[in-house]
């Protein structure tokens, strides 16, 4: 044991027990699992990234790179931790990363072997013959850390915004004094510590009093103290994003802080750096400070006998703290001309050998390459760095928005008396970005291969881009790149520091956005009784809707052709209620209606309805549906059921940004209506069944009435999806069941949207972005008609004057007919030649088979199609070829004559 | 995150709003020619400094107006209705 008997923030009057690799350990409340850790003498955590090298802890902060462990197991598992900066807990499980069986043998560590191999850049040059896909798979099941959770998260997260006048980040002394003052000046005051605890570097140096300004604080009815909550990210306008993980209780296990602020103060102190000597990876190779706060905070002496090495004043501190505790120390310090040049020991470090050649015994070597501001936040504001020379380090410099850092992060650091020896001399494996295994001859290489900039050396060593972010590791390898080539830091400059400081689950970026609640879905107003009806349901554009009613040991298929017949042989029920609905009002409708619509509608009358093709201004068809003239100045859009949302959109667009002199209103009512069509021979009879005041035998294709159908209040509509006579009936939503009743009970069949399909399928009727893509014009699909006849402009029509536009070998939607088997959406129709791979003239959009003509029939967009009728042409799909022939889209009722019903 | 001033329902998080791209662009007439039209769908300014551009505020008012913001800086120069002129900022 080595945890001291008094001392240090810990109370040693209860025990924590927690396991570690299926071991059995006990720490104290106010531990962090590795303080917890090396009290119970465990010095060896995990092994290293890439080359698999036994690892320790080198730290007691959010700088850790070494000490990483996988928490929790399942669903519920959490890779990647930095034990420094995992609060202990009763029960708390926590394994090793990367290593297997584990970190005492780990067979992977024959990569230690292959490590020559391993070099910077060595997958490019390596793994490139004949296809770095043959490597990858094995490569990166050797490299990598902790595993991903399996199955659902079981944890909820939420998200919640705050805004204050002052968000001060980091609660050590110099931002509990910021916080202070600025609370004093009556704004509201945001306090965000990442740590468990307030104080920063005093819960390790409790000469420095703060208890005063904590007690402070929290007397102050303006300031709100956020712990165990970490700002990872600074955006524009001052906003902040922070992740507070919550310990207690049954509420969420994190929450997602979007923070907004008048002034930022940053307060986020300085992290210290390594030494680059060979061997500074070993486990009992640790950074000063950290011992120093493992002594002070956590009553734990990491060693007994301990060499310092160093090149600043900031370990005169360490040493006479470990000393008091009863450690012997030697210091050797580079600026008396003496380095630590190797640390050895396999898995734990024995003894530092010296540049003078001697070899002292020790069980924990500490290091300090000096100090580098936490200048992440202030960087991702925006704000410039400078190097300053008297402390080795960046340090903010020019602010772009309203933030100010103070204390360490300013690069207030006292007197460090900073020499730096960026790289010891001597052989061996010199790590500078522990988490990624970057060495300091990985650096020399690609200066070598002549690497210069800071951005480039990062990308091709990946220097910087592990789970810490290249918090102890940047300045180190920019400097050392500086030497390499002939410059001072300042002008090597850093990397953009970029979000998030440290690594942020998924499940608090997603917060409550999960599920059904990611995607809201629509029931429609009826849904129990389609239900009732035993319908199968489908998601179709974010409405649930019947697919198909199957009867008993009927499969759904089986049920659509039954569907699919019935339409045409009696009549049948479609529940159409997500049909987008669109109220257009105002003395202008009807011109802003024509510059919005291929067709025309101001030569409408009321009553009547005329189909709608919509466009974009690149001419491609966008969208379609019936439009009924209400009255002069009000007309009903209807648009596909996918296009309510977006239509109502655009046309809000148009008219508030183009056409802001026409005086039109835009109504969305899709969800108000609730929509039943009945359709077939019968439908007519079936509509006089259930009662109508509608004068039926003066109820034309196209025409629409308003009145009462089964006692309802309703708008009728003539319009067909199926080919049949179709009455397409709106109620009020509320009415929508107590109709499918009726409808039902007078023995109407009902049909879902696969029945839909194959009946307008059959009448070669488009389907929007199914027979149409992103390429589509009007004449493509054969509706070019209603174009000559109008003299207006309307949106996407001067697209449609291009040479591209009137080219003869455009795809053009025709009908294909197999010589037997069903044809496959997505086959393409092969150029003639039929070479595989080479050009295609088309593809198959729609194929159904159809219970009408009791065979196959398909649509699709074919190259010149509509002058190719009667040919042969070879589909290509998935290595099966299969021939077909190009026809009329029209399968049944070439004449419409059974519109008329 | 952008904290944009919506004419109509104050200071907002830049999440409840969308832009709709460069504002000011003349539609042509039918009549135009192809490059001018090319010009209309696909050219638009990608300066270094203050960008012309028209948001709609989605989830509050669902109104379009203008918003004049420094592509460097990030500073919102303006806020303006649709119907008025690009104002002159130096």
């Amino acid at each position: 044991m080595t945890r001291l008997p008094t001392g240090g923030l810990i109370d040693r009057s209860k025990a924590v027990r927690f396991r570690f690799n299926g071991r059995d350990y006990a720490g104290h409340p106010g531990d962090t699992l590795a303080s917890a850790l090396l009290a119970n003498g465990v010095r060896l955590i995990g092994r290293s990234f890439k080359y698999h090298r036994p690892r320790g802890i080198m730290a007691a902060g959010a700088e850790e790179a070494n000490a990483l462990v996988q928490l929790g197991s399942g669903s519920s598992a959490e890779p990647n931790l930095k034990a420094t900066q995992v609060p202990l807990r009763d029960g708390l499980e926590a394994t090793s990363v990367n290593c297997w069986p584990g970190p005492r043998f780990d067979l992977r560590g024959i990569n230690q072997l292959a490590s020559p191999l391993l070099i910077a850049g060595f997958y490019y040059k390596t793994f490139m013959w004949p296809s770095w896909h043959l490597f990858e798979g094995p490569i990166r099941r050797a490299a990598g850390l902790g595993l991903a959770p399996e199955g659902p998260d079981p944890d909820r997260y939420v998200h919640a915004h705050a805004r204050h006048d002052v968000i001060v980040v980091g609660g050590g002394p110099a931002g509990l004094a910021a916080a202070h003052d600025a609370a004093l000046a009556g704004g509201s005051v945001l306090l965000v510590e990442s740590d468990f605890e307030l104080g920063g570097s005093a819960l390790w140096r409790p000469e420095v009093e703060v208890a005063p300004a904590i007690a402070a604080l929290r007397a102050m009815a303006n300031v709100t103290i956020l712990t165990r909550t970490e700002v990872f990210g600074y955006y524009d306008h001052n906003s902040l994003a922070a992740v507070e993980t919550v310990m207690a209780g049954d509420g969420p296990r994190q929450r997602l802080w979007k923070l907004r602020a008048g002034k930022v103060i940053i307060a986020t102190g300085a992290i210290e750096r390594p030494l680059v000597f060979a061997g500074n990876d070993r486990p009992g190779v640790m950074l000063a400070s950290a011992a120093q706060a493992y002594v002070q905070r956590y009553g734990v002496l990491p060693g007994h006998r301990i060499v310092i090495a160093t090149n600043n004043d900031s370990t005169k501190e360490v040493a006479s703290v470990l000393t008091a505790a009863g450690a012997s120390v030697d210091v050797v310090d580079s600026r008396r001309g003496l380095s630590v040049t190797h640390a050895k020991g396999a898995l734990g470090v024995k003894a530092a050998r010296l540049s003078d050649g001697r070899t002292l015994p020790c069980d924990l070597l500490l290091m300090s390459g000096g100090w580098s501001p936490v200048v992440h936040l202030f960087s991702q504001s925006g704000g410039s760095l400078r190097y300053d020379d008297t402390i080795a380090a960046f340090v903010p410099a020019v602010a772009r928005q309203p933030v100010e850092c103070v204390g360490g992060a300013a690069g207030d650091l006292g007197d460090l008396n900073i020499e730096p020896e960026w790289e010891t001399p001597g052989s061996g494996k010199k790590f500078v970005d522990f988490a990624n295994d970057v060495t300091a001859r990985d650096i020399a290489i690609a200066a070598s291969e002549n690497y210069r900039s800071v951005e480039h050396l990062k990308r091709y060593t990946t220097l910087g881009m592990g789970s810490d972010q290249g918090k102890t590791s940047n300045v180190n390898g920019l400097a050392l790149m500086g030497e390499l080539t002939g410059r001072a830091p300042g002008n090597v400059g850093t990397t953009k520091f970029r979000p998030p400081y440290n690594p942020v689950t998924f499940g608090a970026l997603a917060g409550p956005l999960v599920g059904t609640l990611h995607t809201p879905i629509k029931c429609l107003p009826a849904h129990a009784w389609h239900a009732e009806q035993g319908a199968v349901f489908e998601e179709h554009g974010r409405w649930i809707r019947p697919t198909a009613y199957p009867r008993s040991g009927e499969s759904w298929e089986a049920a659509a052709q039954r569907e699919a017949l019935e339409a045409r042989t009696s009549a049948v029920l479609f529940d159409g209620s997500p049909l987008g609905k669109i109220e257009v009002c105002g003395p202008d409708a009807a011109v802003f209606l024509d510059r919005i619509y291929v067709g025309t509608a101001s030569t409408l009358k009321p009553g009547r309805s005329r189909y709608g093709l919509m466009l974009s201004e690149h001419g491609v068809i966008v969208d379609d549906g019936i439009f009924v003239r209400l009255a002069e100045d009000r007309f009903l859009v209807h648009t596909t059921s996918g296009g309510a949302d977006r239509i109502a959109l655009a046309m809000e667009e148009w008219l508030q940004c183009e056409w802001t002199d026409l005086r039109v209103a835009i109504l969305p009512a899709t969800s108000q209506w609730a929509v039943m069509t009945v359709s077939g021979p019968g439908a007519r009879q079936m509509i006089a069944d259930v009662g109508t005041d509608i004068d039926l035998a003066d109820f034309p294709h196209m025409a629409f009435r308003e009145g009462t159908v089964a006692g309802f209040a309703a708008r009728v509509l003539r319009a067909s999806f199926t080919g049949e006579a179709s009455y397409e009936i709106s109620v009020a939503a509320r009415h929508a069941t107590a109709l499918a009743q009726r409808f039902g009970r007078a023995g109407a069949v009902p049909i879902g949207v696969e029945a839909l399909n194959i009946l307008r399928t059959e009448k070669g009727y488009l389907h929007i972005g199914v027979d149409t893509d992103g390429t589509t014009l009007p004449d493509d699909v054969g509706m070019a008609g209603p174009i000559a006849k109008k003299a207006s402009d309307f949106v996407g029509r001067r697209s449609l004057l291009r040479d591209d536009a009137a080219r003869e070998d455009r795809l053009q939607l025709v009908g294909l007919l197999s010589d037997g088997p069903m044809l496959t959406v997505g086959s393409q129709v092969l150029a003639p030649g039929g070479t595989v791979p080479g050009p295609s003239d088309g593809h198959v959009t729609s194929a159904v088979f159809s219970p009408t003509l009791g065979r196959p029939i398909a649509m699709g967009l074919v190259r010149r199609g509509r002058s190719r009728k009667g040919e042969v042409v070879e589909l290509y799909d998935m290595g099966t070829r299969l021939k077909a022939t190009i026809v009329d889209p029209v399968f049944v009722d070439k004449a419409g004559e059974k519109l008329n019903g | 995150m952008l904290l944009i001033h919506c004419p109509h329902c104050g200071p907002r998080d830049e999440g409840e709003f969308t832009c709709g791209g460069e504002s000011h662009i003349q539609r042509p007439a039918l009549s135009a020619s192809a490059e001018d039209w090319a010009e209309y769908l696909f050219l638009r300014h990608n300066p270094a400094g203050v960008t012309y551009e028209r948001w709609r505020h989605t989830f509050g008012c669902e109104r379009w107006f203008n918003v004049a913001r420094c592509t460097v800086s990030h500073r919102i120069e303006a806020v303006y209705a649709m119907t008025e002129a690009k104002p002159d900022i130096a």
